[in-house]
């Protein structure tokens, strides 16, 4: 049994969230860099450009990439061999969260409830999944969503029958309807089979992998590839205001299912897709 | 090619902006999202006076991060402007000749923009501490409790903006993305997709 004080989770949670709300991944960087390179639109080829320069400038001044610092997703890998000690976890991490958002002057974007819509003032409380697998240790992976693009998210449960092209329609349906409101170019995650919420999860956490590395499994690599081309097709563009750059990556994960169903979820992050990891 | 434009906007200006124009804004504009807009209507159902006067003057959908020590303001980019259509149109009747954020309009607010001769700019969304440098003063007019979404006056310089639906109701947002519909598969160079 390894002991790992809460702290520490605390702590790395505090930042880890501030780290990934001031420098853009470097994968993304990238894809930015490739596509303002290849991008015919000249409106689109601005737009790219400036988005890099926020990007330098964010880095430099130590200051949010984008004001919308998100709601705050914790996804924890915990070794079945840990235990944790010195108080509770999901405080541990709500006050790393907490911690984060003062002391990094990001923007405090949560309600206390859906309806009533009293803000939180510091941004908890946090969406975090555990997940427990064996070792001794902690993987913590963030996200801090923001919402111009988890709006435009959508899940279907598809007949087993609509099979693939199914899932390519449902994808490209939902990028076309999203069009300029989740702040295209976007990255795109989805979930395909499981249950109703497992496709949700896999469709998030999807967007934890780096957009130049393909699903592991040579079907959904292909696939990937394929909407990646069929999305850019769609002259979208940056900001919606046409052009070749629609879609930076698009990321697959995907599940056992049952003989009757064929879920797929669609997660989609704005160009600003802001995740880190740490192990502990 | 930019066109330099300060706030208050007058009619002529608005009436010669056309869908794709780049401006750059200058002077005072008025940040309120979702909460800000429910409250002024509120205020209006009430038979209460708005706490700012929105004749001729522009609204920015946004909401921004708070400022580090000695900064004027934190990033500060728009927000998606389609939330915002249930209150818009009510809100041009009362003069207001500019909006600025990000995404779609529905018909109700294009239609009252052609009505009352308002325009429409798009910002770039997720350019947040690239517009936080154009601001040169910030202050919160109302709704303080609201935090980020407390209604407040900024003076901004050089603004980038570009007209994303005119007061002829044309819409860049409709015109422009099928001109390059199949393009990408077109281009001889190619993305990098990463190997599987």
């Amino acid at each position: 049994m390894r002991e790992i004080d809460v702290k520490i989770i605390c702590e790395t949670v505090k930042q880890l969230f501030i780290d990934s709300n001031y420098n853009l991944c470097q994968d993304i960087r990238n894809k930015l860099n490739e596509y303002k390179d290849l991008e015919v639109s000249e409106i689109g080829k601005e737009i790219l450009d400036k988005i890099i320069e926020n990007a330098d400038i964010a880095a430099k001044k130590q200051i949010a990439i984008c004001q919308d610092t998100g709601m705050s997703v914790v996804f924890l890998e915990v070794g079945q061999e840990v235990c944790f000690i010195g108080g509770d976890i999901n405080e541990a991490i709500n006050m790393g969260v907490r911690k984060a958002y003062n002391e990094g002057f990001l923007r405090k974007s949560v309600v206390a409830d859906p309806i009533e819509r009293k803000n939180t003032g510091d941004n908890t409380p946090s969406v975090i999944h555990y997940n427990i697998v064996p070792g001794d240790k902690v993987k913590v992976q963030i996200m801090p969503k923001g919402f111009g693009s988890e709006n435009m998210s959508r899940i279907k449960m598809l007949k087993p029958a609509d099979g693939v092209e199914g899932i390519i329609d449902f994808v490209l349906e939902t990028v076309g309807k999203a069009g300029p409101n989740p702040c295209p170019p976007i990255i795109i995650g989805v979930g395909i089979g499981g249950t109703f919420e497992k496709a949700a999860l896999m469709a998030k956490r999807a967007l934890l992998r780096p957009i130049d590395k393909r699903n592991s499994d040579s079907f959904y690599g292909q696939l990937e590839k394929e909407l990646l081309k069929r999305i850019n097709d769609l002259g979208i563009g940056p900001q919606g205001m046409g052009g070749i750059t629609t879609a930076l990556g698009v990321n697959i994960e995907a599940f056992a299912t049952h003989i009757a169903g064929l879920p797929v979820a669609v997660n989609i992050s704005c160009h600003a897709s802001r995740h880190m990891e740490a192990v502990i | 090619m930019y066109i330099r434009i300060m706030t208050p906007l007058k009619d002529e200006d608005v009436k010669k902006l056309k869908a794709g124009d780049h401006v750059l804004l200058s002077g005072i504009i008025y940040s309120a999202r979702d909460a800000a807009h429910k409250r002024m209507q509120e205020a209006l159902r009430k038979g209460q006076d708005l706490p700012i006067n929105l004749k001729d003057q522009v609204i920015y959908y946004a909401g921004p991060c708070p400022a580090r020590p000695g900064e004027i303001a934190g990033p500060y980019g728009p927000t998606t402007s389609g939330r915002m259509d249930k209150y818009a149109p009510e809100f041009i009747k009362l003069g207001l000749k500019g909006m600025i954020g990000k995404g779609e309009r529905n018909s109700d607010v294009i239609e009252a923009m052609i009505a009352d001769n308002a325009v429409y700019f798009a910002a770039i969304g997720g350019i947040g501490a690239y517009i936080a440098a154009l601001i040169k003063s910030q202050e919160v007019v109302a709704y303080e409790e609201l935090g980020a979404e407390a209604l407040i006056k900024l003076e901004v310089e050089d603004f980038p903006l570009i007209v994303a639906i005119d007061s002829s109701g044309n819409n860049l947002y409709t015109t422009e993305p099928e001109k390059y519909t199949g393009r990408y598969s077109l281009l001889e160079d190619k993305a990098d997709m990463g190997d599987d």
